[in-house]
């Protein structure tokens, strides 16, 4: 009870202090905000240049993917990583190999039937899910393809990739998920995906230019300027954040619905 | 950016996070994260983010409350709080 | 009262719900005795920081961050069109900014179409289109959020196998009555 009091006033306390806060903050949706427009007699803003220029620098239409692959691709490649070691932990944490070792706890659990659904219903599910399965995936390829024109890239195409592969699995059992996607293939598609990244960074550094500077990859794409190039590399390093995520995801959901036993899951 | 929309989905935002963390039915709490989820992406929609919202969309309305109802479904359904 | 509406409801309204929520993960995290109530908690602080970086980025009037897509050609003539269309909307929208900043945004404006006067072939009002930062920051937060989201999970999991409780104050007297055997 103390500690809710407690709580309760450091709650207070510091939402009083970040509410007198917001008093001071540019008015919500102001276009000459400092951080869309830049400080008042310093630079423009670096939002600025992405807006404007962005376009001529690397011919795709959306600015998120461009500034997200391209601009800031150094900072993409290490959160791709991120997500790869999350699942590399989980990995450790719950992975258990020892056949006895069925991941039941020590103390009696009241974990119950209480939603282990009967068979009848799993007829409807199984069928509904085997149609919508294959759409889902050709979705997915195509948030990342598009991701250059339309809402969408690696990380959205990646996610719903392995969400259908956690739908198949909530649907039939997770046997029938893993004998499509094995733990040694999720796991090596994960490592292929920052590769890839990794990859594209590395050539640019062969080619005689930075680390991920795309724009020198026009002697390899053999486009008209450096800036199809770009495009293009995006496209690659896009398809690498895919495969990690698509990766991750199914690892993380597999390990965590079956206690790390990867045998009977939900 | 639709100022009524706006505060309606704020409010409902509100409404459904203290829902989720007051049931004390885990399976419950998690299901209404889900919704929590959906509002959230409907608001970053809203705002104009849309690449923000098709991530949260994916993610917080379908991975995260899956992932929450594995492990419920794996240690215990009833919360003391 | 419609002037106290004006410049603290309305123009900060976003904020404050991202304080609010805020508070109410920051007291889940602090108070509830369940771990999966914290890391809801948790999640719902997050989601209210990303509320914060969003709605930084917002301007009023403003499109989603996807430019027009046409032939190089074509694209400087039919956004010249909307591009002027959508300028002459915005003044009605943007009414209630103080004249001082209205000002402010012509000039500059003035000095951009300088800027970009000798730079391509095409203009892009930075005022018409959504910061696109915040987004990207913000995308690839959710995606790391989810996976880290996962490794609190697997961890409660984990102490679930080896106490078969929870609660943070069942745990904390196993912890205390030296009963472990893990």
């Amino acid at each position: 009870m103390i500690t809710k009091v407690l709580a309760t006033l450091a709650v207070v306390i510091t939402g009083a202090i970040l509410l007198y806060g917001t008093a001071d903050f540019p008015a919500f949706g102001d276009p000459n905000s400092p951080a869309s427009a830049g400080v008042e007699g310093g630079a423009p803003s670096i939002s600025q240049y992405y807006i404007t220029k962005s376009y001529d620098d690397t011919k795709v239409p959306n600015l998120v993917t461009s500034v997200l692959a391209d601009y800031r691709g150094y900072d993409t490649m290490f959160e791709t990583v991120v997500v790869f070691a999350a699942g590399m932990a989980i990995f450790a944490i719950l992975r258990v190999f020892r056949e006895d070792d069925d991941g039941v706890p020590n103390a009696t659990h009241s974990n119950g039937n209480s939603f282990t659904d009967g068979d009848h219903s799993r007829i409807i599910v199984g069928t509904t899910v085997r149609i919508v399965v294959p759409v889902i995936q050709l979705f997915s390829l195509y948030v990342v393809a598009h991701g250059h024109h339309s809402p969408g890239g690696g990380f959205q195409g990646g996610v719903i990739l392995g969400a259908s592969f956690i739908i198949l699995a909530l649907a039939t059992d997770l046997e029938t998920a893993l004998s499509r996607f094995s733990e040694k293939s999720y796991f090596a598609l994960a490592a292929i995906g920052i590769l890839i990244y990794a990859g594209f960074g590395v050539l640019c550094q062969v080619l005689g230019s930075d680390f991920l500077d795309y724009g020198v990859l026009q002697k390899i794409f053999l486009t008209d300027g450096p800036e199809m190039a770009r495009s293009h590399s995006m496209l690659g390093v896009e398809v690498g954040v895919a495969f990690t995520v698509t990766g991750i995801m199914f690892a993380i959901y597999a390990n965590l619905s079956s206690r790390g036993t990867l045998k009977s899951g939900l | 950016m639709i100022f009524a929309l706006d505060i309606v989905i704020l409010i409902f935002l509100i409404v459904a996070a203290l829902i989720a963390l007051n049931v004390k039915d885990l399976l419950s709490a998690s299901m209404i994260f889900g919704i929590y989820g959906f509002l959230i992406c409907l608001l970053w929609a809203e705002m104009g983010a849309v690449d923000v919202a098709f991530t949260e969309a994916a993610v917080g309305a379908g991975i995260s409350a899956v992932l929450f109802i594995a492990t419920v479904y794996n240690t215990r359904r009833r919360s003391s709080d | 009262m419609a002037e106290f509406f004006q410049t603290t409801v309305h123009d900060h309204f976003n904020y404050w719900v991202y304080v609010i929520l805020m508070m109410i993960g920051l007291w889940a995290v602090i108070a509830k005795n369940n771990f999966i109530k914290k890391l809801m908690g948790l999640s719902i602080f997050q989601t209210a920081i990303i509320l914060f970086y969003v709605s930084i980025g917002v301007k009023v009037g403003a499109s989603i961050p996807i430019l027009h897509h046409h032939e190089p050609a074509e694209y400087s003539a039919a956004h010249e069109m909307s591009h002027h269309e959508d300028a002459e909307a915005i003044p009605e929208k943007a009414e209630h900014q103080s004249d001082e900043t209205h000002e402010a945004h012509e000039a500059h404006d003035e000095e951009h179409a300088h800027d970009e006067h000798h730079a391509g072939h095409h203009e892009v009002n930075a005022d018409l289109i959504a910061n696109p930062l915040p987004h990207v920051l913000m995308l690839t937060a959710i995606v790391v959020g989810v996976a880290t989201l996962g490794v609190a999970l697997a961890l409660s999991q984990r102490i679930f196998k080896e106490f078969g409780t929870l609660e943070e104050s069942e745990l904390l007297e196993k912890l205390k009555g030296g009963n472990v055997d893990g």
